[in-house]
């Protein structure tokens, strides 16, 4: 029995030749190394002058919090943010790539970015990588058109909506804002309302802890309320501090300015080819 | 119920859909029930979307995927028209949506239904399901609820409708679907196109007909508990 293996020139696009032999590894019993995810409760809302979006801090990776203060809105555009749950390492590279993309077309056009502008960046690149890019993004902002909020899903489908939540913690926040939200709220009444729903993602859910971030956007100015609300600060310190006896002994300090390495030529030839 | 449901599963719209057409024109109706596997992700979607000015889509199947085709065909007839010079036909938008499906019918999974106004044809309804045919039909319907309309509409349609009476029909019929299908849900939207233009229509889920065992829409389920208990039957 002869094999003949044709070679194919590679015809552009995702090879998704790796994907099969995770998935045919994960059948062998051979577990994937763990990464760092976002268990997340991330929502928005629009209320009267604009768009408020809120997100918890914790990052997990497995079981272990692996970072207690993390930063889960990220900035798109001076009128856009975006909140990101799923993979960490996927949220901030979409949105740090989409974020780029954004500023080379406001460049281009001379105006300012539009929320639908980052909406179809990111729904193209997530649905280019058929679901295997781990983000879920709230993304919101306001710009000339008006104030908007879209969930933007793994596989590249998005919704526009008036409130949104996503994460591990979105069924816990949703319940919150679909017995509270309604058309019209003032600035104080949609902090509010985002800080209660991010704190019942954070009390019943096991992948969102920590504190409370709100980022308010509306026409023509942004407040990123980071903190705004640390419901869970640490118990127990020691009043006395903490001392570190052991320290890196310094033995020998050198110190070589690069000028007396270095020659200077005041004016010089042009260069030529 | 699944506790550790995963609420980034790839979303489809379980959904019911219908395209009408009546004398004159044609009717487009969904329900607007985007889920997650158990979960309602989006409980007031719009599966109508608009491709040109007088032709639109009702989507199913995969959110992701039929956003994509729609997205790309709006963006061909757009091209399309400026290339021609007048409106795109119907039978042009059906045939652009039918030729991305089939040639990816391996990777999506999306039933679409086009229907819209054009002034060689009139009105026309063109429905894709999954696979990439292409079939022009007076009516039909599509997703998950539509099981349940199919005898429903074998008795209750009828050539020539008015504008008024095609509505109805689609409005009665989403409400069935609903009434039956879990994955169907939320509002009836529906979109009329004939030759004056395009009206949107939005039928909230309390203004919908009661069907069989259905209850009226409470308040609160305390409401129901505090009403008074039935008299014990006497034998």
């Amino acid at each position: 029995m002869s094999k003949s293996v044709i070679e194919m020139p590679p015809k552009g696009g995702f090879s998704f030749d790796l994907c099969k032999r995770n998935e045919m590894l994960a059948k062998k019993g051979v577990s994937p190394p763990s990464f760092r995810k976002t268990g997340t409760t991330i929502v928005g809302l629009i209320f009267q002058d604009g768009v408020i979006l809120g997100a918890d801090t914790r990052a997990t990776e497995g079981p272990i919090v692996c970072d207690k203060n993390c930063e889960k809105i990220h900035y798109m555009a001076p009128n856009i943010y975006c909140c990101g749950a799923g993979t960490a390492a996927d949220t901030e590279a979409v949105t740090d790539m989409v974020s780029s993309q954004l500023q080379l077309h406001r460049y281009h056009t001379g105006r300012e970015s539009r929320v639908v502008t980052a909406l179809t960046l990111l729904k193209r690149h997530l649905f280019n990588y058929q679901g295997y890019v781990s983000a879920a993004l709230v993304l919101g902002g306001v710009d000339v058109t008006g104030p908007h909020l879209h969930t933007i899903y793994p596989h590249g489908s998005t919704d526009t909506l008036p409130f949104a939540t996503m994460g591990s913690g979105s069924l816990a926040a949703m319940a919150v804002f679909e017995s509270k939200y309604k058309e019209g709220l003032t600035r104080d009444e949609g902090i509010k309302l985002v800080t209660e729903a991010i704190c019942s993602g954070i009390f019943n859910d096991l992948g969102s802890g920590s504190n409370v971030d709100i980022c308010v956007i509306t026409k023509g100015a942004k407040e990123y309320l980071r903190n705004h609300l640390q419901p869970n600060p640490r118990t127990y310190t020691s009043s006395k501090g903490y001392s570190f006896p052991k320290k890196t002994e310094v033995l020998l300090t050198k110190i070589t300015p690069l000028k007396e390495k270095v020659e200077i030529i005041e004016g010089g030839d042009a260069m030529e080819e | 119920m699944d506790l550790n449901m995963n609420v980034d599963a790839p979303h489809s719209m379980g959904t019911t859909i219908i395209g009408v057409t009546y004398n004159g024109g044609v009717v487009l109706g969904a329900d607007s029930r985007t889920s997650t596997g158990m979960y309602v992700a989006n409980r007031a979607s719009d599966k109508i979307t608009q491709l040109t000015d007088n032709v639109y889509v009702c989507r199913s199947g995969s959110a992701a995927d039929s956003q994509i085709v729609s997205d790309y065909v709006r963006y061909f007839l757009h091209q399309h028209t400026i290339q021609l010079g007048q409106p795109a036909t119907v039978k042009v938008a059906a045939n652009l949506i039918r030729l991305l499906s089939y040639s990816n019918k391996n990777m999506l999974q999306t039933g679409l239904i086009v229907g819209g106004w054009d002034k060689y044809e009139g009105g026309k309804i063109y429905g894709v399901p999954l696979g990439g045919t292409l079939v022009e039909q007076p009516f039909t319907i599509g997703g998950s609820g539509s099981s349940y309309l199919y005898g429903f509409f074998d008795q209750a349609w009828k050539e020539g409708m008015t504008k008024d009476e095609a509505e109805q029909l689609v409005v009665k019929a989403v409400s069935l679907a609903i009434a039956r299908d879990g994955a169907s849900g939320g509002v009836v939207r529906t979109v009329i196109i004939n030759s004056e233009g395009v009206t949107r229509n939005f039928y909230p889920g309390d203004k919908l007909p009661l069907w069989h065992e259905e209850l009226e829409p409470q308040n609160s389920l305390l409401d129901i508990l505090n009403a008074p208990s039935p008299e014990p039957m006497n034998i």
